[in-house]
């Protein structure tokens, strides 16, 4: 298929997580001293929560200029393989950012494990200011806060709201909607 | 719940307020992220700026002499004010006439789509993803197929991917001129507004013809397009492309070469190329500070490396480039569509893969099988093996990308749409710094923020 992403590809796009896991043996690929694991034809960095900043930095001085996206997964029901290169440890939460490189042309994604217990992930706000949206947002639907971040408040959801959406154990539907009650106690 | 019960509740959640406050309250790093101030400074100004208080950081700014407190205002815009494109709501403080910090606040549009594409099908989540960016809805509708069929590995036949592209092209035109209507209207050109709506309604006219619906088509589906090109498509899209251009000459005469319209837009919302890549805006902002980058020429996806066009950019990162852009977009459009007319090729308009495809309903009469395969698709869907992809494409507005898992169900496991135009709302407080308030409306219009997509 003539995807964007298709013919962009280095290596061998065909090589899935599975053959991967199943080897074993085969060292993994590391950038900036992350694992490298490729989804669907497409290249993923696995740093950890504490690499995140200098590897994003790293990659920025390298030509990744623009992080294009920042949002996150709640892998708490998800029943299949995750897609982890050897040493990841799989967390619930995956916080996902992507940036994208005018002079490769290509895109990078990054996949960081976020703990349950523990869910903090350095902001990249000093590196990419516009990251400040998207981090909001990934705290609001997900309850995921960013150290660093300069005013990390919900920016979708109304600001009483309780609970964070996007997490599987939100159920839609199962909980009374709530709004603000008027007059408003502020 | 009572009212004690309800305030007891606020506050056990509440996560803070999300307005902008007077700058004593507010800390050192929000008070320079609303001045715009944070890309302006060098890296090592900007941390050791960041320690300190808000009055430290206004002295060391320099070049910047921002009043006493005393001197300004706080004021709120929107979410009903009739030029903020729908519910977007901006708290702007003012000294007199000038703006100075901005601060966009959003969400009243939300609906929580993505969440509901989690419990839709394959096969359904295009009526989904249709509804975000609601006057470019084939894009969104576009990019989630491509996604799903990235994860299903599935070629689509090269005639429903020349229906895909004329399809989005004309929708691009028809999302172009939305805005020469609406970027008209917001400043003073009711006329404008008029004639941009009474051509948009040709291009819908031509979209009917071909999905059955004005908007929300559910058109573009995983696997391929709902249906084949109706009989008479070429004298439909030729007709349309013969109205299009003389009426665009009539926008030029009225607007472009206008010396109040010049005066107005001209030198108004300026952003750097640098500032627009550190804020991750993409489409005509990015374009306007003269760097060509557009994911049909730069990143290729269907055959746009089978058509000629060019990529229109700007010189200075202005409103007038980014109206001036949009403009001649809508003519690079019409001569793809030119070329798709002549190039359509022969073919299946969707992929013949019985696991993914419905049957034609005449098969469902004579076997059996059919019969099965129509039924599991549409009560269970189609299963899309496990993994995740991320895909984008050029909306009108910038990259939209979709970034999909799968757990090998037939429902996603995660949608998530990245909107261009939630990102690009992030430059409003840095074109809108040291502008008059007036300008603040053709900032915005030149943004051309879709809430739909913003919200989701």
């Amino acid at each position: 298929m003539a995807g964007p992403e298709a013919e962009q590809t280095v290596g061998d796009p065909a090589t899935p997580d599975r053959a991967e896991s199943d080897a074993g043996t085969v060292e993994p690929e590391v950038l900036h001293g992350a694992p490298v694991a490729w989804s669907t034809g497409q290249r993923v960095l696995h740093p950890t929560r504490e690499q995140l900043v200098d590897v994003v930095r790293a990659l920025r001085d390298d030509g990744w200029v623009t992080a294009l996206d920042v949002t996150a997964v709640d892998y708490l029901t998800y029943g299949a393989p995750r897609g982890l290169p050897g040493g990841v440890e799989p967390e619930r939460f995956e916080v996902v950012v992507t940036l994208i490189s005018h002079v490769e042309r290509r895109r990078l994604r990054l996949r960081v494990q976020v703990p349950e217990h523990d869910p903090v992930v350095p902001s990249l706000f000093e590196l990419h200011p516009g990251t400040e949206a998207m981090e909001r947002e990934v705290f609001d639907m997900f309850g995921i806060a960013f150290d660093g971040h300069p005013d990390l408040t919900r920016i979708l959801m109304p600001e009483d709201w309780q609970g964070h959406p996007l997490r599987k154990d939100f159920a839609p539907g199962r909980i009374p909607v709530q709004f603000k009650a008027a007059p408003a106690a502020r | 719940m009572t009212a004690t019960e309800h305030r007891e509740l606020v506050e056990r959640t509440s996560e803070g307020a999300q307005e902008m406050f007077p700058r004593h309250q507010e800390g050192g790093v929000e008070v320079l992220r609303e001045l715009g101030a944070v890309l302006r400074l060098s890296e090592a100004d900007a941390a050791e700026l960041s320690t300190s208080d808000a009055e430290h950081a206004d002295n060391q700014d320099p070049g910047d002499q921002d009043p006493a407190e005393d001197d300004t205002t706080i004021i709120n815009m929107g979410p009903q004010h009739p030029s903020t494109h729908g519910v977007l709501r901006l708290m702007l403080e003012l000294s007199g006439e000038q703006v100075l910090r901005t601060k966009p606040i959003m969400g009243y549009l939300h609906t929580g789509m993505e969440k509901t594409g989690e419990t839709l099908t394959f096969l359904q989540g295009p009526t989904n993803t249709t509804r975000m960016d609601y006057a470019s809805p084939l894009f969104s509708e576009l990019v989630f197929s491509l996604a799903t069929e990235a994860l299903l590995g599935v070629e689509v036949p090269p005639r429903a991917q020349w229906i895909r592209m004329l399809a989005t092209e004309v929708n691009r035109v028809s999302s172009h001129l939305l805005f020469m209507a609406t970027n008209g209207m917001d400043l003073g050109a009711v006329s404008m507004m008029l004639y941009g709506w009474r051509e948009r309604e040709e291009t819908l006219r031509f979209l009917e013809r071909l999905t059955g619906l004005r908007m929300n088509h559910n058109y573009i589906r995983p696997g391929g397009v709902a249906c084949d090109l109706h009989d008479g498509w070429e004298d439909d899209l030729a007709h349309l492309l013969a109205v299009i251009p003389p009426r665009l000459e009539e926008y030029d005469t009225l607007l472009t070469a206008q010396p109040i319209w010049r005066e107005r837009l001209q030198g108004v919302g300026v952003i750097t190329t640098e500032e627009a890549l550190a804020l991750g805006a993409t489409g005509p902002i990015l374009r306007s500070t003269g760097y060509a980058w557009d994911l049909r020429r730069a990143m290729p996806y269907l055959h746009y490396d089978d058509v000629d066009f060019d990529v229109v950019v700007g010189s200075y990162g202005d409103c007038f480039d980014r109206y001036a852009i949009r403009m001649a977009e809508i003519r690079e459009s019409i001569r793809i569509l030119h070329q798709i007319i002549d190039k359509m090729p022969k073919g299946d308009y969707r992929v013949q893969d019985k696991k993914v495809t419905p049957p034609p309903r005449a098969r469902i009469d004579e076997s059996m099988e059919a019969l099965i395969h129509h039924f599991k698709i549409f009560t269970e869907g189609f299963k899309v093996p496990e993994g995740e992809v991320y895909v984008a494409v050029e909306s009108p507005r910038g990259e939209l990308g979709c970034y999909l898992v799968s757990d090998g169900s037939s429902k996603p496991y995660r949608l998530h749409i990245r909107g261009p135009s939630f990102v690009n709302l992030q430059t409003l407080p840095h074109m809108m710094r040291g502008g008059l308030i007036a300008d603040a409306v053709a900032v915005i219009s030149s943004v051309d923020p879709i809430m739909g997509e913003v919200d989701r």
